[in-house]
Parts: C-alpha cells; structure tokens; sequence
C-alpha cells in the first residue's frame, strides 16, 4: 500500500511537469497583464520541434532550446499582435494555438511522412532519469530513504528544472526589482508609464520568459515523457495549466499545488488498481469515461471558483495606451 | 460616397489585405517545403470547382461552416469568445442521430423539425453550460468551452464504443438509420425540377443554412433581443444601467451558439453519413472562429467567408492527394493565420486604408 | 532668483480633428507658484501631458530651466527635473508606498536592496516636507488626502524641482485642500517651482503668484494673481459675462416619492460602501448630495437606481416598496416612475459604438411604441430620435452618427433628453455637467429646475460644491458612506459644508 502511494505519488510528479513549467510561462505574461491562452500552442509548438530536433541532432539538449526558441517565436507572435499592435488577445492566443495545430502536422508530414508522428528517439536523445547520490544506499532506509529513492531521485533533467523553476518564479516576481515592475504593469500600466518605464518592454520581457517556459513544457512530453511527437498531444494540457495557474490566485506555489493535484488525477486514472477498486461501486463504462473525463471536469469546477474566487492582475487583457 | 459606404470599403479592403497576408505566408510554407505555390493554388482552386463533385463538396463544407461560422458571431456579438463549437456540434449531432434512430420509421416531415429541435436544445445545453459558468461564475468561455469539447470527446468515444456501436461491427459508430429520415441530396432535389448533376454529399441542410444566415441577421441587428445582446457584448455597464440582464443574455447567448453549431449534425448526419460516426465534427468547429472573423461577424461575411474555407478545405484535399508533401491540415495553418491577421492584427493596415478611403472620397 | 523655470512656445496638439492645444506659449518663474485656469476641456491637462512627456507635440519648443529640452516620454521629464501628480493617482494599488516610490528608479536585481537603500532618503523626505506618511501602508488602505502625499512624495523622490498638480484638489475637502495649499507654499520657500492646473477660481486666489487662463485650446491671458480678481478670470475663462447664480423659485415639496431606509451596502471586495443611510425626497424638490467623491454617493446611487441590488434596508418608490429580498433590477426601477442620468455617461450611459438612435432607447427598447410583433420599429425609433435631438438642440442632429462623435456636451444632452422625456416621478441625476461646456451646463442645470418646478422629484449627485449650492432646496452631506447632515439651501455656506464632507459633525465643531 505505502509503495503504491509513493507511486502514485512519483508519477504525479512526471505528469506534473508540462503543467508547472506552463503554469509558470502563465504567472509571467498574465503578471504583467497579458493574456495567455496560448499556451497550447507553445507547448504543442514545442514539443514537436524539440523531437524533431533531437531526432536531427540525436540530442535532448538541442531539441529543448528548438523548443525553447519555437516559444519565444510563438510569444513574441503574441507580443507583436497584443501589446505593439494592441490588437483582441484572446484572438491572438486562440490563432496561435490553431496555426500551432496546423503547422506541426504539416511539418511533421512533410519531413517524416508518419501521419503526424515523429520518428522515435533512441535513448541517448532522450531526457533519461538521473539517480541522485546514495539513492541505492538510501533505498531501504524506512519512510525518508523510500521517499527519496522513489519520489525525489530517478527523474530526469527536466523534472528538477521544473521544480527549480517554481521558486525562481517567486523569486523573480516578488523578490525582485523586474518583479516590482512585472505586477505593477500588470495593476496599473499608466502608473508605470508616468514612471518613466516603458511598459510595453516590460511585457515583452515578461512573455520572453514566458516563451521559453511554455516552450520547455512542450519539450517535455516528446522528449522525456514519450519519445516522439504525435499530433494533437498537448491535449488541452495548456488550458489546464493555465486553469491551475487562475486557481493559484497567479502565485507560483499555489499554482505548482493546483498542478499536482491535477496530475495525481492523471496517475490514478492510469492505476488499475485503483480502478479495481472502484469498480466494485460504479459500473465499469462509466468509470472509465468518468475517469477519463475528470481533468477537464476538475478544471470547470475549479475556474468556476468553487475552491475560492481569484482575484486577476487588474489591467489583464488590456492593451496599454495613452490616447483615451 | 458617404460615410456608411467608406466604411464598408474600408473593411473590405482590410478584409481582403490580411486575407492575402494569410495566404502569402501559406505559400511560403508550401515554398519551403520544396513545392510550387503556385502549382498548390491551381490545384486547389481546381479541385473545388474544377468538376461538378468538386464544386458539390465544396458547398457542403460551406454548409457546416456556415453553422459554426454563425455559432461563433453571435457569441462574438454578446462579448463571447466561444471555441466551443466543435463539442456543440459533436453533442448537437449526437441529438440529431438518436432522433433519427429513435423515429426512423416515421415521416422525415415530422423528424426533420424534430431532428432540429433536438439539436437546437442538445447543442444548446452544451453551450449553455460554459454560459452558466461565465454569467455566474465568471469563468473564461475560452477554457470551459475547450474543457467542453474534450468532455464531449471521450462521452462520444465511450458512447460510440460501448453503446451504441451494433454487436458485431468493429468500428466506433451507430448503425445506419432508415432511408426515410435520410435528408435528400442536391442531386435528388434537382431531379425534381428534372435537372440532372453530379452526386455529392451535398444536400437540402444547404438551404436551411442559407435561411439560418438571414434569421441570425434579422435576430442581431431588427430585434429588441439583439439589441440587448449587442448592449451586453460592447458595454456591461450600460447594458445594467439599461436594465438588460447581463448573465441571462450570455446564457441565451451561449445557447443559441450551440444551437446553431449544433445543426452541423444535421448536414452531416442526416445529411450524409446517416449514422453516428467518430469525430465527424473534427475541425468543423474551430474553422467556425475564422470563418466568422474573416467575415466580420456579419452573416453576408459568413457566408462568403464559410464558401472561402469550403473551398480551402476540398481543394486541400485535392492538394495532400496530388502533392504528398502537402497535407491537409495546411488548411488548419491558414486558418491560424487567418485569425491572426483578421482578428488580432485587424488594425495593421487600417489606419493605411482608411487613410487611402479618405482620399478616395474627397476627390 | 527670477530665472524662468519653464518655457513653452508655440505649442500645438491635434486629436484626429479636435484642435486640443493652438500655439499656447507659457513662461513660469523659478520658485514661484503659477496656476493654469481654465474650463473643463480648455486643454490644460493636455498641456500638462505634453510637458510631461506623456503626449507628444506637433510642434512647438519646450525648454526646462533656459535649456531647450526634448521631452519624449516621462523618463526625459523626470530627467529634467519634472515631477507630476495627476488627476488620477497613478499608483499602484495592491504595493505599499515605498514600493510605488521606488517603483521605476530600482537598481540592481534584488528588490531588498533598493526598497532598503530608498527607505532613509524616502524618511528624510517626509521630515523635511512635513509630508508624514506611513511607507509600509498599503496604498488600497490609505485615504485619498495621503495617497496624494505619495504622488508629491514620489515626483520628490525623483529629485523634482518642478511640480505639476492637475486638479489636486477634486477629490479633497475643502480644509483637506487648505492643508495641501500649505505644503505647496512650503515647496515654494523650499525653492521648488509649483504649477498648480484648476478650473476653481478660489484656488488659484488662495494661493498663486502668477497665474494663466485658457480657453478653447488656446492661451488667453495671462496675470499676476495679486492684480486680477475673480471676475476678470472668469470671463476670460468663458470668453463672456457669466451668472454665477441660477435664477430659481422657492420650492413647493409635494408628498414623499423616494424614501430610503436604513440602507447599508458592502461592495464585491467587501469593503463597507453605505451604511444605514435614510432619506426622502419629495415631489417638486431638488435634494443634493454633498462630498467628496469615493464617500459612498456612487454605490447609493447604484442601489437606489436599480443598478447594484439592495442588500439592507427598503426603499419606497412612488408607493412600491422595495425590499432585499425582491430584486428589483434597473428596469423594474424604471417601471415604477424612476429615470437615471448616470455619473459615468460614457461607461454607463450610452454605448458610444451604438448611433445616436440606438442610444435613445437604451433602456426603453421593450417599449412597444419601438416594436412590432417580432422586430423592432427602425423608422418609429428614427423619429423619436430626430425629434428629441431637436427639442434638446443635440448637434449635429443626425441620428445615425455614432454616439461617440458627439462632443461631451451633446453626449450629456442626448442622455438628458432620453430620461428626461419619460415623464418620471423621480429624477436620479449624477454629476450632470462633468466634463461638459458652459453652454450645455447653462441648458442642463434649467433643465433640471423646470423638472423641479413641473412637479417631479430631483435627487442630485455631485462633487461640485457650487453646483449642488446652487441647484439643490435641501442639501445632504455624505462622508465615509454615512450622511453626516441636512442643510437646507439657503442657510448652506461652502465652509460649513465643507467641515461635514470632512466628517466633523455640527455638534463637534
């Protein structure tokens, strides 16, 4: 039972890790009082040019900074249309997410002829688990050694960058002076303006940041959780970090628990023991739809703020301009 | 040419110049995938009015996308963002096809209505859902409505697979209903007047989306309803001051967005396959959001804007037919790029035109 | 110490078509305090906006301290020593004030270090300009008075030695604004030049040395404050003779049509807005509501009108009572005998992307005089329009122009001229001439009085002290969302009203 739990727990971490890098891409551009719908997009963008590169290079490393640099295209796309040009940014993000779709699979089609699917990466270009030190040694060692073998050592790079990433977004955006000017952009544009700060460099800054987070999400699932792009695979995983990020009230601690607790719904669903045991109660159809409808249930119940109303950056999703 | 006209030169110019930026930067991905672009377009252009068949797909794609071009714009109208359609449209047909196998031994006069009925109160709960949510709970339409369409997406797989999928056949879909609730085809329809064309997955819903074209104009802009649609969409605050109720609007709103994404099922169902099939609304929905923008929510623009997309979307079949490197969801690139430039960088050459206009209407 | 502080030459802004500044020229001593007067829409603000970068020029020559300067954005006016406090706080809400000080002037990555190394010059600042204020408050928690000590703070901060207030004085009480007056002098002895923009005549007696008056976008005049007087400035401000007083009859109160009890009302975000306000007006009597503005005069209007539902206490409208426990929406409100014209016409009264004729029945658009079975009656509407845009002189009278092409004023007549012609029981007006020219106020405020004389019942909102002097019968006092008091009008003097928007009751002072 306990090393089910831990299980459980450890794939919850694995399923976590595209929600909290997207989440923290979020926390960025919606701080500064753009809208991030787009984060499909980058993650879907992402994930395909980080295999593709891989499998060119036969490199993990060179596929994360593709997706890394898809990212930063895909957000400055973003930048241009809503802050430069001020133009709807839910329209920017939503044509984002569409073109992200289409182009993936024409690409993807057009070099590997596999019906949207990348070639299988081998080991080497893949992200592979990294054992900590004195994992083995520790192994046996009652609750803190299992906890440390099972759930903390034995992951891969991104794993732990995801997971350094939560603290240096706290850092960054409350610890420091790019912070400062990060929520106050986000509160009252006009006020930094009067500042002396440019408002519209202090969004771009914010949605590089962001770009290259939701570029690594995307480099995650192909390259560390699969091993190949397949069409369609972020699967709404964008919308759901960004629903985690709005029920962590925009804080990247919160927002890093909302995700867990959406992966851990992920990993019971793929636990068959679990649905064993559940079993006994509902009829098994229903279950498994039930089951495989909970994230995207999860995530209504949530947004509609049964679980305490969020407050957003008061300027989000506007434009800043002087002219009235 | 007074100030009306300027403006609807203006838009169109616009219209047409962000159109052409899309298609520019589709031909540069056809390039540098070592393709003639111009070799595409012809082709495209070929395959959906080249030869009777091709000119029939072409309008029953127009005939889906007319629905969720629409079930977009009047969301649009009410400060909605609906990406909804493809669940609404998925749900939607669902309703028609249980209707249809419900009641296949009955009249199509009776069912037809009936069919529309249901798929007006099943999309229209499925809309109306996200709706509830907005108006009550404040939670983003763009998020709900998408979380909407995966929920439908594994209802239907689940439906499909488990129930309603005959015992001895493999594949995920309904048995097929009686040919008496079928909707006639163009070319049956035709014949009755004696004339003779080709036969296409065409069929009458073409004509009840051309009437829904005109109901949904005359409904926005000549009733009290529109009106107050259109208050709640450009400025709440007014529309409260007014009196009007904000959250009912959405509600109503949202439901009559998945109403009409809903009639999808009709064309398609009724319409052509006469069974419940997986993914029959696959994409249908999201062409919807360009079609309606590119269109500038105004029915007149839908439906130019919807024929432009049928025609997008059989001539990419005849593309990724003719040319293996190019596939069909080239036409999904576009559509990205279409809402991009006609949606969010809608003011890119505007100030340029109406500068143009200006000129153009001193002299 | 006669050096010129600031120069402007020939000054010009456009706005699309509307000329906002023409070759306004300005020279302001060093050291001195210099007011800018002129009318709502005179382009004051504009002016200011330019010097502070914050709006471009389309021509014209600024120089800073006798240098020629170039002033792009407001990074170049800080640079030059320019410090603004504007009309609206531009702070932020959610930081505390040394945060908003800081904010823009950070240095180094880590926020400690630069909020810790401006904490001491911030004190010394305060010390030094009798300007206290706690920096660790939040700025949501501070009252207005304070959060403006922050702004001066800030341009202070920033090392101004020119400082420009825009209208500092609309949201303060009138001995709030004696207290800034005196800071404002002592910035003065500091060595600090102040350039103080109003259109409220006693402020720039009170307290300037020099002072310019614009009008329509241009530069009247200009004067040594102690060798000119109040007449003079307002009739260069209004370019004619004004009547500072509203001819009016002594009113006739008929029986109650509005009773408010025991209100009380607490906002989204919880803050306690109204608390157990009672009142009546009655027909053929105007009531003013007195004070600052943010003292609960919004959220009681919103309640009353329908607007925001009422959470406690009852309200009786023309014999229906309204209770908590009925929602009793906007429309409802209007069907028992009510018409609003709103505080915030272009948020709230009109839908400026809708024509004039879609305006006109805002609100009024389930009238059946505007249907027909199904659709709406476009030529009945169009009539409708085109005759009230005519009786109310809306120009242009055309019914088809969008809502927001008119000018303020005629913005401000065509909702008028909707509520007005309901023939209501109740009129709820709110600010009625914000933002709106001499010629329309003139038409607005006889509007009001023929509404009074012809029977109805008048509640008027306002921030102006002189426009609710001079329009109301009785006149209520709101302060921190009680009503501090009744007066009636013709014992009302700005002083002791201006004692009760402090808070200070009668009794007390």
């Amino acid at each position: 039972m306990w090393t089910d739990v831990l299980l459980i727990l450890d794939a919850t971490l694995r399923i976590s890790v595209p929600f909290v890098l997207a989440a923290m891409g979020g926390i960025f551009a919606e701080r500064s009082g753009v809208i991030d719908f787009g984060l499909e997009g980058k993650m879907l963008g992402g994930a395909f040019v980080a295999a593709t590169v891989a499998h060119w290079t036969q490199s993990a490393w060179w596929g994360l900074l593709g997706a890394i640099g898809i990212g930063i295209i895909f957000s400055m796309m973003h930048g241009y249309a809503s802050v430069s040009k001020r133009g709807n940014q839910v329209v920017s993000c939503v044509a984002i997410n569409i073109f992200a779709m289409g182009l993936t699979v024409v690409l993807a089609n057009a070099w590997f002829h596999m019906g949207g699917k990348t070639p299988q990466l081998p080991r080497e270009a893949r992200f592979m688990s990294i054992d900590l030190p004195f994992a083995e040694e520790l192994r046996n060692f009652p609750i803190i050694g299992e906890i440390y073998y099972e759930l903390i050592s034995g992951h891969n790079a991104l794993v732990y960058i995801a997971f350094i990433a939560v603290p240096f977004t706290a850092w960054v955006v409350f610890k420091s002076s790019f912070g400062l000017r990060l929520r106050a952009t986000g509160e009252n544009p006009l006020a930094v303006d009067t500042t002396g700060i440019s408002v519209n460099k202090t969004r771009y800054q914010a949605l590089i940041l962001n770009g290259i987070l939701g570029g690594m999400s995307g480099a995650y699932l192909s390259t560390a959780h699969l091993a190949f792009f397949v069409k369609d695979m972020s699967a709404g995983k964008g919308y759901i970090a960004l629903a985690a990020m709005i029920v962590g009230k925009w804080r990247p601690y919160p927002a890093m628990f909302a995700c867990l607790l959406f992966s851990f719904l992920f990993a019971i669903k793929d636990k068959p023991e679990i649905f064993d045991l559940l079993k006994g109660i509902f009829p098994v159809k229903l279950l498994n739809s039930f089951l495989d409808m909970s994230p995207y249930i999860l995530t209504i119940i949530f947004l509609a703020g049964f679980v305490g109303r969020a407050v957003a950056p008061k300027a989000i999703g506007q434009p800043f301009s002087k002219e009235k | 040419m007074n100030e009306n006209q300027a403006n609807v030169l203006v838009v169109t110019l616009v219209t047409i110049i962000n159109l052409l930026l899309a298609f520019f930067i589709s031909g540069i991905v056809i390039w540098s995938l070592g393709e003639d672009p111009w070799f595409a377009l012809e082709t495209m252009l070929y395959g959906a009015f080249g030869y009777d068949e091709g000119l029939g797909y072409t309008l029953y794609y127009t005939t889906n996308f007319i629905f969720t071009g629409l079930a977009f714009a009047v969301g649009f109208h009410c400060g909605l963002f609906n990406i909804g359609a493809e669940g609404q449209a998925y749900i939607g047909g669902l309703g028609v096809g249980l209707i249809c196998l419900w009641l296949e031994d009955w009249s199509l006069w009776i069912v037809f209505p009936l069919a529309v009925l249901t798929s007006i109160v099943a999309g229209g709960i499925w809309g109306a859902i996200p709706g509830y949510f907005k108006a009550k709970r404040g939670s983003h339409e763009v998020v709900t409505t998408i979380m909407f369409n995966f929920i439908a997406s594994v209802i239907m797989v689940n439906l499909l697979s488990h129930v309603l999928r005959p015992p001895k056949e493999m594949s995920p879909e309904s048995r097929e209903f009686a040919e008496g609730v079928w909707i006639p085809q163009m070319h049956e329809i035709f014949n009755w007047f004696g004339l003779e064309i080709t036969q296409t997955p065409l069929n009458g819903t073409f004509i009840f989306s051309i009437l829904c074209l005109f109901l949904v104009w005359r409904l926005i802009w000549f009733t009290s309803w529109g009106y107050e649609m259109r208050t709640v969409g450009i400025n709440e605050s007014a529309a409260v001051y007014a009196g009007i109720s904000v959250s009912r609007n959405i509600i109503i709103a949202m439901a009559v967005c998945g109403g009409l994404a809903g009639f999808v099922g009709i064309n398609e169902i009724m319409g052509s396959s006469h069974r419940i099939m997986l993914n029959f609304q696959a994409g249908i929905g999201f062409t919807g959001i360009a079609v309606s923008l590119i269109g500038r929510n105004h029915p007149f623009g839908i439906m130019l804007a919807a024929l432009l997309f049928g025609i997008l979307y059989q001539g990419g079949a005849e593309l990724s037919f003719e040319v293996q490197a190019i596939d069909r969801h080239l036409v999904v690139l576009i559509q990205g790029l279409v809402i991009l430039f006609a949606g969010a960088l809608e003011n890119l050459f505007r100030p340029q035109v109406e500068q143009y206009v200006k000129q153009i209407v001193r002299r | 110490m006669s050096t010129t502080a600031i120069e402007l030459t020939d000054i010009n802004k456009n706005f699309g078509s509307v000329c906002a500044n023409k070759d306004v020229s300005l020279k302001v001593k060093s050291g001195t305090i210099h007011g800018i007067i002129g009318e709502n829409g005179a382009g004051k603000s504009t002016l200011m906006s330019i010097l502070y970068g914050f709006y471009q020029a389309d021509s014209g020559e600024i120089s800073v301290k006798e240098n020629k300067t170039v002033i792009r954005s407001a990074h170049d006016a800080i640079a030059a020593g320019i410090g603004m406090v504007h009309q609206h706080f531009m702070l932020v809400d959610t930081f505390t004030v040394l945060e908003n000080v800081v904010l823009g002037t950070e240095t180094g990555f880590s926020l400690q270090e630069s909020l810790q190394n401006s904490k001491l010059e911030l004190q010394r600042l305060e010390q030094d300009y009798h300007l206290e204020v706690d920096i660790n408050a939040v700025i949501n928690t501070l009252p207005v008075g304070l959060q403006q000590r922050v702004e001066i703070l800030k341009a202070l901060y920033r090392g101004a030695e020119i400082l420009i207030l825009d209208e500092p004085t609309g949201v303060l009480t009138p001995q709030e604004a004696d207290h800034l007056f005196r800071i404002l002098g002592e910035l003065r002895e500091q060595g600090k030049t102040v350039i103080l923009i109003t259109h409220k005549l006693r402020e720039i007696m009170a307290i300037t040395d020099n002072v310019s008056v614009m009008r329509q976008g241009e530069m009247v005049a200009h004067r040594k404050t102690s060798e000119t007087n109040r007449e003079e400035l307002a009739e260069l401000m209004v370019g004619r003779k004004v009547l500072l007083q509203i001819e009016k009859a002594p009113a006739k109160p008929g029986k109650p049509m509005l009773t408010v009890e025991h209100l009380d009302f607490t906002d989204d975000s919880g803050v306690h807005r109204v608390k157990d306000v009672s009142f009546e007006v009655r027909s053929g009597e105007i009531v003013g509501i007195a004070g600052v503005s943010g003292n609960g005069q919004t959220e009681l209007m919103e309640v009353i009108t329908g607007i925001k539902s009422l959470q406690k206490g009852q309200l009786k409208l023309n014999d229906h009572t309204i209770l908590p426990s009925v929602s009793a929406d906007a429309a409802v409100m209007r069907k028992y005998g009510m018409v609003h014209v709103p505080e915030d016409r272009q948020r709230r009264g009109l839908v400026t992307s809708f024509s004039a004729n879609e305006n006109i029945i805002l609100g009024y658009h389930k009238d059946p005089a505007y249907n027909q079975l199904i659709e709406m009656d476009k030529t009945a509407i169009m009539q409708y329009c085109k005759k009230q845009m005519e009786h109310f002189d809306v120009r242009p009278d055309n019914p088809q122009l969008r809502a927001s092409l008119f000018s303020g004023g005629n913005q401000q007549k065509l909702i008028v001229a909707r509520e007005l012609q309901r023939d209501p029981k109740l009129l709820v007006i709110g600010q009625p001439t914000r933002g709106v020219d001499i010629g329309a106020i003139e038409f607005i405020h006889r509007q009001i009085i023929a509404m009074r004389d012809a029977g109805k019942a008048v509640l008027l909102v306002s921030v102006e002290l002189d426009e609710i002097l001079s329009l109301s019968d009785r006149i209520l006092v709101m302060f921190d969302g009680q009503i501090m008091g009744e007066v009636l009008a013709k014992d009302a003097n700005e002083r002791a009203l201006g004692l009760l928007m402090a808070g200070v009751r009668k009794e007390a002072a």
